[in-house]
């Protein structure tokens, strides 16, 4: 199974607030108000660390949960998330990709 | 010989909202008047030097669709800004723009409205859905959506209230603070706020119910809050991202409360 990484979108506008993470779309103003998990997803996004390890080390760790299962769960966030433009999911690493200039 | 043609001589005056003096041009005397009475207390002296100038051309804008909403675009430093009864376009490095309408005071009160957003945008402001009222040299803001109780709020003022607007709030950022001005836009009070200022102490979020309560709220709550009603037209990624942030610093800056209240006066004993 390869591996997924994640990237912030940088056309979107997000803070933190008494733990509560709000991003807004650059495109159409849409608010969204992310839950812990998707928090979680959103401050491990580098592009570098793969989602496994973003499971392994930040979701396991603070929720009890199988690692099988809370990683489908994050793939399908994460994948929720890239519709609405917070996230870049990608099987190569994300940081890599946008040096080297390939904007797929 | 006789002058076959006759140069129009072009009219204009100044409206001055928010402290910012936007120049309107026409050859139409009538629409000059109809802009007089529309935002009497808001016209400038028309010998002031404008931060925007329009030139306004009376006719129907050829838009395909004349119920069409809102659209503001940029491209190359170039503001268009659509609806089906009026087409503009605004360039702000030249500090001027056009507007093409019908002789009416409603499409150019659209396009002011969301010019005064983009400029406001840069600069740390916005204009706000929510009523507001000086008290004791203080502005206070009442924010909520349609039928929240803005315009009952500002019909309970007491009389050493000033109301600054019932529907749509003008927030400037000044300093460390906030500053609200009076505007001509109106809800269904129908009445021009003052056009006069002062720094903003509170908003709160409005909420009718069974007794008069200021409740505190969570600055995420308040943030969200004030997202929400925020006027904000533009597609434009930078400037959507202006505004957000402008949305968490106000409320680092001022504090939010839920206000809930039955609509009699006495909700005013709570304020200022």
């Amino acid at each position: 199974m390869s591996r997924l990484y994640l990237a912030r979108n940088p056309r979107v506008a997000a803070r933190s607030l008494d733990g509560e993470m709000m991003i807004m779309s650059g495109r159409d103003s849409t608010l969204f108000t992310l839950n812990k998990t998707a928090t979680i997803l959103w401050q491990s996004a580098d592009g570098a660390t793969p989602l496994d390890e973003i499971v392994e080390q930040r979701i396991c760790a603070e929720f009890e949960v199988e690692p099988a299962e809370a990683l489908q769960d994050a793939e399908t966030l994460a994948r929720e998330l890239a519709t609405h433009e917070i996230l870049e999911v990608s099987e190569q690493p994300i940081v890599e990709r946008r040096a080297s200039g390939d904007s797929r | 010989m006789p002058e076959l043609t006759t140069e129009i001589e072009p009219l204009s005056l100044v409206i001055e909202i928010g402290g910012m003096p936007v120049r309107v041009n026409t050859t139409d005397s009538r629409f000059i008047e109809i802009l007089q009475e529309r935002y009497a207390g808001y016209i400038g002296s028309i010998s002031q030097a404008a931060e925007i100038e329009f030139d306004v051309e009376l006719n129907a804008p050829r838009s395909a669709d004349p119920d069409a909403d809102v659209r503001v675009t940029q491209q190359n430093g170039k503001w268009t800004l659509e609806r089906g009864d009026f087409r503009a376009e605004w360039e702000p490095a030249r500090r001027r723009g056009w507007i093409r309408q019908t002789a009416n005071p409603y499409s150019i009160d659209a396009v002011l409205r969301i010019v005064h957003t983009l400029v406001l945008a840069r600069q740390g402001g916005f204009l706000l859905h929510s009523a507001s009222a000086i008290r004791n040299g203080k502005a206070f803001l009442f924010a909520g959506v349609s039928e929240a109780g803005k315009t009952t709020i500002s019909r309970l003022a007491p009389p050493d209230v000033t109301l600054l607007t019932d529907e749509i709030s003008y927030v400037r950022k000044q300093n460390k603070g906030y500053v609200a001005f009076g505007t001509p836009f109106t809800g269904e009070l129908a009445k021009l706020g003052e056009n006069v200022s002062a720094p903003v102490s509170a908003l709160y979020l409005l909420a009718k119910g069974p007794e008069n309560r200021i409740e505190p709220i969570a600055p995420a709550e308040a943030a969200r809050s004030l997202l929400a009603n925020l006027l904000f037209f533009a597609e434009d990624e930078e400037l959507v991202q202006a505004a957000f942030h402008s949305a968490f610093e106000f409320v680092s800056r001022v504090p939010v409360s839920r206000l809930t209240f039955v609509p009699d006066a006495r909700v005013w004993e709570l304020i200022g």
